[in-house]
């Protein structure tokens, strides 16, 4: 199994493992709801290092990501970023990923760690008749975020570059502890916080010099379990979950990605404009109790107990005390504020449709 | 955590502390660590029947559901009421506060030594 930079320091702190997308990741320290609770009140450290740094970098950088993706490249300024999918040819998501601008011809994509290699070899494919370098530099950095109301402060004792007037989906070349670092406003949690990525060689020195600057502020390591209940509170995909090549971004609630501007070709337009009425969608529900409706579990019509969908993630919320569940719901006839049936290992328990997210931070 | 000598154990990760035909019964700190934060626990009604090896409750942590099997044939007699209401106890003291059901048997299975449980998980 693959190991990130900074798997001695996991084994420091006396975490447990687990495969995720072939890497031994962290999936807890010590208590995952009492790491999800110090991202929501205070600040959490993720490893995020097994996640793709792909660059690409040549004259036509812009006009190459337009045509390999399906959101609008060009259009992000130098020093933002934008959430985007790449997709097949019929319009099914190879992964969803987030596009920096770090220069007008230079531009770094991150990706899922488990779509590395099919996002490399789709761009690769793609590039054929544009002046463009691709390059997987996955190996070579580490991505560290630090997440939750205290993350801005205790980033900014190891910086001199100002965080505050940093936007949300912005990314600034910085010095962290001395180490040269990109700071990405960014998340997966639905706090506020960054990703800050920095060479492998430096990982572990600004690892622990980010947790010993957040130690007065609270700030712990926290693992893979809490991340995905974090993410899942704040609605957000995880891809194998709510999104796979079996999904257009339309089903999956994220049609706002898609970019159909007339005159405007992608890999993946026509198959996305043949799927714009989703045969079926992600909806949000939510149960009362204490018993979560977990992944693969089915949604039943409430009267006739047909099923009508099936759950891509579930959890009882550590934030919200009840349970929470993202799922695709194929019967049109079903609406936010509907209760429907979920079959929890026999039970058949009420959830209703709620708007997602679940949960959202106080601005 | 060493497993405590006085008490049987299960292949499933239960542990059984015997006293004349009544046994409390519960997870190992070993299985309550794998499982994760344990936030809702089921268990059976007082006055149900147990049968060995068939599931008598559930055991849910954030990640994912653990079942609980029946050490032994009997008759559930007690319930830990603390438990369902703090399921965190658990994960705090498996071997003590955190015990589940108490059933009163006939006879006992064989069962797993503390040795032969510390095998089992590798310690």
């Amino acid at each position: 199994m693959a190991k990130t930079v900074l798997h001695d320091e996991h084994v420091k702190l006396g975490a447990s493992f687990t495969d995720f997308g072939g890497w031994d990741m962290p999936v807890r320290y010590s208590s995952d709801l009492a790491e999800h609770h110090a991202v929501r009140s205070a600040a959490g450290a993720f490893d995020i290092s097994h996640m793709a740094e792909i660059f690409v970098n040549g004259d036509d950088a812009a006009a190459f990501l337009d045509h390999a993706l399906i959101g609008v490249a060009s259009e992000i300024a130098v020093g933002r970023a934008k959430y985007s999918m790449i997709c097949n040819a019929d319009g099914g998501i190879i992964d969803d990923l987030i596009v920096y601008r770090l220069g007008d011809d230079s531009f770094l994509v991150i990706a899922n760690a488990g779509n590395r290699h099919a996002v490399a070899h789709a761009l690769h494919d793609r590039k054929d008749q544009f002046e463009v370098v691709v390059e997987d530099q996955s190996d070579d950095w580490a991505l560290i975020a630090v997440q939750g109301p205290k993350a801005t402060s205790i980033l900014q004792t190891l910086t001199d570059t100002d965080l505050t007037p940093l936007k949300y989906y912005s990314i600034a070349a910085a010095t962290v502890d001395g180490a040269s670092a990109y700071l990405c406003r960014t998340g997966y949690t639905g706090e506020d916080g960054f990703e800050v990525l920095v060479s492998a060689e430096h990982a572990s020195q600004v690892w622990n010099a980010i947790l010993n600057a957040g130690a007065d502020h609270g700030i712990i390591a926290a693992g893979l379990a809490c991340r995905d209940t974090l993410r899942l509170e704040a609605g957000m995909p995880l891809y194998g979950h709510e999104l796979d090549e079996d999904h257009t971004p339309f089903e999956a609630g994220l049609g706002r990605v898609v970019r159909l501007d007339e005159n405007r070709d992608f890999v993946g337009r026509k198959g996305l404009e043949k799927r714009q009425e989703p045969a079926e969608r992600l909806v949000g529900i939510v149960g009362e109790g204490k018993r979560a409706a977990r992944a693969d579990y089915e949604l039943r019509h409430p009267e006739t107990g047909e099923t009508i969908g099936r759950i891509t993630s579930g959890a009882l919320s550590p934030t919200l005390g009840y349970p929470v569940a993202m799922a695709y719901l194929s019967d049109r006839n079903f609406e936010v504020g509907d209760t429907i049936s979920v079959d929890v290992r026999g039970n058949l328990e009420p959830y209703k449709i709620v708007k997602l997210p679940f949960y959202k931070r106080e601005q | 955590m060493a497993n405590p000598s006085e008490l049987h154990y299960t292949k499933e990760h239960e542990w059984l502390k015997v006293e004349g035909d009544v046994a409390t019964i519960g997870i190992t700190a070993y299985a309550a660590e794998k499982l994760g934060d344990v936030v809702f626990v089921d268990l059976p009604k007082v006055g149900s029947k147990t049968t060995y090896m068939k599931i008598c409750g559930e055991i849910e942590s954030t990640k994912s559901v653990g079942e609980l099997y029946a050490p032994v044939d009997g008759e559930v007699v007690e319930v830990n009421n603390s438990v369902t209401s703090s399921p965190e106890l658990v994960n705090q003291d498996a071997f003590g506060a955190g015990w589940l059901i108490k059933v009163r048997f006939e006879s006992l299975p064989e069962l797993l030594s503390a040795a032969d449980y510390d095998a089992l998980i590798g310690e």
